[in-house]
């Protein structure tokens, strides 16, 4: 699957000519990520952090393999087991420090990812199903991590385990028994280390079923680019290898000095220290946190203190608790709708003037606020403050987005992806047939120039 | 439907209706009623298992413990509170009885006639499960001088009810009896 002028595998020996005929897999990586792959060619470095991402799925499933070689899933030697790791196995400490941090630099990745992906509008047409198996993938990553964040069972896993999954009482009958079901129990025990241990190893793998659909999918529109327009020509594409398998490289190359410098430098820097406190049921601690990851949600969960009440009648129609945990699911979910909600047909950020300042000064601080109050005390100033990013934060989906999109005027996009890129295109002196008032110049692509299977 | 003929004639009739639908149709539900029946073991094993269900009685022995004090231990692997009122407590307790209250609760509905000052409650927040502060010595009570959730802010006052923050119910009292004037049997 690719543009007309993809270029087609060709094997050279005999051995590759005869592999080709009983198993093309060969060609199946030619097609996706190599010379068969073209690609815009203006991508810039906000689109490095897939394939990094990609690398740390697999950082992840390698650290982690290696460590249920030596990790036991029993509340009684869980702590123990993981200082055994620390102390004991040979390099235990490194890969298990690359494991915590693995999970960490996954996620800066995934948020960079994302935010790309909001700037440039990678969630509009013909890339929606890209963006939703990117929110699926983004929701196991989020289970993934909680559970794994339990597994050693210090404090902050034990607590983290009991407030996230007490998040399920706050539905209507149900709440209760699941959360029991959930556990296996009253409270997190031996039951729930054990299940969480073996979701922790599946997931991983669900995870990279997923994100082969995610890749499939971007396959057959090819990736978006910085300008938003399509790829209309050869001209504006160079191959995946080497143009791109190169630029992901260095990439990787930046990223990798800076994981290890956690890894060996600042290993729990990101980490809480009460997580080396074995867990004690009969004593919480002071502040109870997830990992950062999971601020600006955390954030959102605690904004609500207040009930929905119908005014004057005292009749409340959902609890703050409730309340809360439909907020933070919420603030996930909303991305689902995200195609639906905005509908200016330029994707580009850098052609779109109002859109660009509420992203820059909107979202952009808002997540910011979300991330450093999800951290901080339940308590003045920081639960109003909560509040109102929280309120800012839906507003910009839900309210923001559609009205920019019916009332901004956006600038006018380059004819072509090689005219963003040279400043001119031999296409554009021959007769033009689209548009470039901005209306449809992004959107609309030759019939004939799309990408076939 | 056609009975008496095999071949052509028994694969269609006129309603588009085939003999060969009713084979499809058994098979399928059998393996459809076949599969889904195998949901309830694998849903069912994830209840807490008998041992754990087994645990579920714990005696208290209340007879040690002073006015204004209180224990912390467990029942069913959670934090229990037992805590003895003093009178003013007791005071305090009933004259909120009738003021404005998320969860609205009498001190007497929460302990057990004769025993008034003996509150019993799950130490679990109804938030989201924390262990509040409040039970020992020292810990910061709370705006109403019962308990306090520092998870999540939420205020208990001196019986255990929810006075302020995030939780949505009073502090659970468990089924208990008095199986002597000292001890208490939780569960």
């Amino acid at each position: 699957m690719s543009f007309a002028w993809a270029k087609q595998y060709e094997p050279q020996s005999a051995f590759t000519k005869w592999l080709d005929e009983k198993l093309p897999f060969p060609r199946l990586v030619y097609n996706a990520v190599g010379a068969g792959y073209p690609v815009p060619r203006n991508l810039n470095y906000m689109w490095n952090f897939g394939v990094l991402a990609g690398f740390c799925l697999m950082l992840q499933i390698v650290t982690g393999v290696v460590l249920a070689m030596h990790y036991a899933a029993n509340q009684a030697v869980a702590f123990g087991t993981v200082e055994h790791i620390m102390r004991n196995v040979n390099y235990g400490w490194m890969l298990r420090y690359a494991h915590a941090n693995g999970a960490s630099f996954f996620f800066i990745v995934i948020y960079l990812h994302i935010f790309r992906g909001f700037f440039y509008s990678s969630y509009k047409a013909p890339r929606e199903m890209i963006w939703l198996l990117g929110v699926v993938i983004f929701l196991l990553m989020m289970a993934t991590a909680f559970m794994g964040y339990v597994l050693p069972w210090g404090q902050m896993s034990f607590w983290g385990a009991q407030v996230i999954t007490g998040l399920f009482t706050a539905i209507p009958l149900v709440g209760e028994p699941l959360q029991v079901w959930l556990l296996g129990g009253f409270a997190p025990d031996n039951a729930a280390l054990n299940r969480f241990f073996s979701l922790h190893f599946l997931l991983p793998f669900v995870i990279a079923g997923v994100v082969i659909l995610h890749i499939w999918a971007l396959h057959i529109p090819g990736s978006s680019n910085p300008t938003g327009v399509e790829v209309k020509q050869e001209s504006d594409t160079v191959p995946f290898h080497p143009y791109y398998t190169a630029k992901d490289g260095f990439g990787l190359g930046v990223f990798m000095i800076l994981f290890t410098t956690m890894v060996f430098f600042l290993p729990n820097a990101l980490g809480h220290p009460d997580n080396y406190i074995e867990a004690n049921p009969l004593s919480t601690p002071a502040l109870i946190v997830p990992e950062w990851y999971f601020y600006p949600f955390y954030a959102i969960l605690r904004a609500f203190t207040g009930d929905l009440t119908i005014p004057f009648t005292g009749i409340v129609l959902i609890p703050a608790k409730l309340l809360g945990v439909i907020a933070m699911f919420g603030s996930i979910l909303v991305w689902f709708i995200l195609p639906w909600l905005d509908k200016s047909p330029v994707r580009s950020g850098h052609y779109r003037p109002l859109f660009r300042k509420f992203f820059w000064f909107g979202l952009i601080p808002t997540m910011a606020a979300l991330f450093y109050l999800g951290g901080a005390h339940a308590e003045e100033p920081y639960i109003m403050l909560s509040q109102i990013f929280t309120a800012y934060y839906f507003m910009h989906f839900l309210v923001i987005l559609p009205i920019i999109s019916q009332i901004e005027v956006p600038k006018p996009l380059p004819f072509s992806i090689t005219e963003a890129v040279l400043g001119k295109d031999k296409a554009v002196e021959a007769p033009r047939a689209g548009t470039v008032d901005g209306t449809d110049a992004g959107t609309a692509t030759d019939g004939s120039l799309q990408p076939a299977e | 439907m056609a009975i008496n003929t095999a071949g052509t004639s028994a694969l269609s009739t006129d309603e588009g209706v085939r003999r060969r639908d009713w084979i499809h149709i058994a098979a399928l539900s059998t393996a459809g009623v076949g599969g889904a029946s195998l949901l309830f073991p694998l849903i069912s094993q994830m209840a807490p298992s008998e041992d754990v269900l087994a645990a579920s009685s714990t005696d208290v022995d209340v007879g040690a413990i002073q006015p204004g004090q209180s224990i912390k231990t467990t029942f069913r692997k959670q934090p229990l509170f037992v805590k003895r009122l003093t009178p003013e407590e007791i005071a305090a307790a009933k004259k909120d009885d009738a003021a404005d209250m998320r969860d609205p609760a009498t001190l007497a509905s929460r302990t057990k006639e004769g025993h008034e000052d003996i509150l019993i409650t799950m130490g679990v927040c109804t938030h989201l499960g924390c262990v509040p502060l409040g039970a020992a010595e020292g810990e910061n009570k709370g705006e109403f001088g019962g308990y306090f959730c520092p998870c999540h802010g939420s205020h208990y006052d001196v019986a255990g009810r929810i006075r302020k923050g995030p939780a949505p119910l009073n502090l659970k009292v468990p089924e208990y009896s008095f199986s002597s004037d000292t001890v208490v049997r939780v569960g």
